[in-house]
């Protein structure tokens, strides 16, 4: 698949992803949208898995720490064919097995999460085990930025980089906002680059929503015995004018007269990026 | 969250609609706050959640910011509170209870600080977020740990007074909160004493002890029940621990059934508590414990989750009838 295809998937994807969450009627629309290009990277370029070998033991795995957007995993799984499109329509609703947060009761879904801070730890301790069988399997997460404040990433960090656990990848959603506002009036967080350079970690910096650089900086191996961090730069919101780099976005989900304007802002940018390159 | 039905009880009851109890905590925190500039509110990006936006603008200089670091959180409300602050620690009841329970047990209770916790949008209140975000577990934790006044109010009206309470409290307390608009049931007149139950209709056959958001449910069950000749007694056990035995053994005494009611895990929530109260006292009436069982919670909002599992007017009655012909 080429960055052109990616390009052009990513904005069928957001649409769809929008309509899911209005649906729905709740969601995580803005960190959606700024996870989903990275998504898309490691489903289609990077995960040595597909719904054929979602079981076998050698796949690569990928766990979502920042959990709350699952309605973008849920998307991109549908679309790489784990289940049915139509079961998007479902996500919250009574009854469902597509929780508001990710679930292994949905096919391609590794790890339950939803807490933040859990999903390091726990992609330590499968890294260790392909450690330990021998095995060549990556194993892969995706963090927030406001998430790093939980002590348990940083308790993870060191203990990643003292195992030298080279097949472990940490990406960061860097989008500089969370519920209450920007990160660096929460928490703040800088320099992050230094501070998991110091833990050990090799760092890759990279415009989270360039196929090209997520691409080389997740396909291209790290030092042996260290672990991984891409440092994506992103924008919560992407894709939505009005949603962009708009902390209420967080968990805001689009009324009716939102939806449109949003689904037509997509198609336009589909239609100009289809007539760039005619 | 009500059916039509329900909704008609609640009219003919004269139950009055009141606002989410996390407003009415939030509000009722600023206005102490206000009042005494040793009144800090701890939040871990909590505080949109926490209906704590207005506070904080406010009062900057009394609400600190922790980050989404709910360990942490604890810690510091702690530390707070043993430097002579009136600590509200404020965050999801989920996470609160669960990631920090170390931090609770150790630097709160053990240590002996008056802070407050604060757990927030509790039980299932965030309904299809799933089980990540429930907190049907905090109740059966906190009460297995000592030196913890544990409340769960069932109106703004208890809401109110029980942060009251808890600002002026020498030792730890811990207050549980939803999100979803209350009914207010509390009769007008009652006083609020953390420990001491409320009785808000006095029946013979049936007792309903409930707390917390389930509470208006049993009062609209009783009256559904009384229309079926039915006489229910309804009582808001809003502190769970130290638990009002004296209201729990007049119950058990003087109806022919006992039923519990809670947004919370049967296990070792306010039904186990009521339970080993009567039958230690000796006294085994009929009796029935609603709540969530010890399964995967169904997918749903907070409303379809109450439905699902019997919290509900037409439901209560249903178990009541089926209860006493048993
Ligand atoms: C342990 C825990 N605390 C709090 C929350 C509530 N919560 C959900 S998302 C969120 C903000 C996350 O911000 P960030 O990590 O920056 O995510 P993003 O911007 O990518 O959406 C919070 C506080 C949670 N899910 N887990
Ligand atoms: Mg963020």
């Amino acid at each position: 698949m080429t960055d052109r295809d990616l390009a052009l998937k990513s904005l069928a994807l957001r649409r769809r992803l929008l309509r899911l969450i209005h649906e729905a009627g709740a969601g995580h629309t803005g960190g959606g949208l700024s996870c989903l290009d990275i998504l898309n990277v490691l489903y289609h370029r990077v995960l040595n898995v597909s719904p054929q070998t979602v079981d076998a033991p050698t796949r690569d795995r990928y766990v979502q720490s920042k959990g709350h957007c699952v309605e973008a995993l849920y998307t991109v799984l549908a679309d790489r064919g784990y289940f049915p499109d139509a079961d998007l329509d479902t996500v919250c609703h009574y009854q469902s097995p597509y929780v508001g947060h990710p679930t292994r009761k949905i096919r391609g879904v590794e790890m339950n999460t939803g807490a933040l801070g859990h999903g390091l730890p726990i992609c330590l301790g499968m890294a260790l085990a392909a450690k330990l069988d021998g095995a060549s399997y990556r194993v892969f997460t995706l963090l927030g930025d406001g998430e790093l404040a939980e002590g348990s990433n940083w308790e993870a960090a060191m203990a990643a980089s003292h195992h030298q656990l080279d097949n472990l990848v940490g990406l960061l959603d860097h989008n500089t906002l969370q519920i209450t506002g920007h990160t660096r009036e929460v928490m703040a967080n800088e320099p992050l680059d230094e501070k998991w350079r110091a833990f050990g970690w090799e760092v890759r910096s990279v415009d989270g929503h360039d196929y090209a650089q997520l691409t080389a900086a997740l396909t291209t191996p790290p030092p042996k015995g260290k672990p991984l961090f891409v440092l994506a730069h992103t924008v919560k919101g992407k894709g939505v004018s009005f949603m962009e780099n708009v902390a209420k976005w967080h968990h805001g989900v689009p009324s009716e007269v939102e939806l449109a304007q949003a689904l037509t802002e997509l198609t336009a940018a589909e239609a100009k990026l289809r007539e760039v390159h005619a | 969250m009500f059916t039509p039905a329900a909704q008609a009880m609640a009219a003919q009851l004269g139950l009055k609609q009141g606002r989410a109890n996390l407003e009415a905590f939030a509000e009722t925190l600023q206005t102490l706050a206000q009042a005494d500039r040793n009144v800090v509110a701890v939040t871990s990006d909590s505080r949109g959640s926490g209906k704590l936006a207005p506070y904080g603008k406010a009062l900057p200089r009394q609400i600190i910011e922790v980050g989404i670091a709910e360990q942490n959180l604890v810690g510091i409300t702690a530390g707070l509170a043993a430097c002579g602050k009136k600590a509200f620690g404020v965050s999801p009841s989920c996470f609160l209870t669960a990631r920090s329970l170390e931090q609770i047990k150790n630097d709160v209770c053990y240590s002996n600080v008056p802070a407050v916790l604060v757990g927030i949008s509790a039980g299932v209140s965030y309904g299809a977020l799933g089980s990540t975000h429930h907190s049907l577990h905090d109740l059966a934790v906190l009460r297995a740990i000592h030196n913890l006044t544990i409340i769960v109010p069932a109106d703004n009206t208890e809401t109110r007074a029980a942060v009251r309470y808890a600002a002026q409290a020498t030792r730890p307390v811990f207050l549980r909160f939803g999100k979803a608009a209350m009914l207010d049931v509390t009769p007008a007149g009652a006083t609020f004493t953390a420990g001491r139950a409320v009785t808000l209709r006095e029946g013979r056959d049936v007792a309903f002890l409930a707390n917390g958001e389930t509470v208006v449910h049993a009062q609209l069950a009783a009256a559904l029940l009384a229309e079926q000749g039915v006489s229910a007694r309804v009582v808001s056990l809003h502190t769970v621990k130290p638990l009002d035995t004296a209201t729990v053994l007049a119950a058990g005494r003087e109806s022919r059934a006992v039923i519990t009611v809670e947004e919370h895990m049967l296990t070792g929530g306010v039904g186990e508590a009521v339970a080993s109260t009567l039958l230690q006292a000796g006294l085994a009436p009929r009796f029935k414990m609603v709540g969530f069982p010890d399964e995967d919670t169904v997918t749903g909002a907070q409303a379809d989750l109450f439905r699902h599992y019997g919290i509900s007017m037409e439901g209560l009655a249903a178990t009541a009838l089926a209860l006493l012909a048993s």
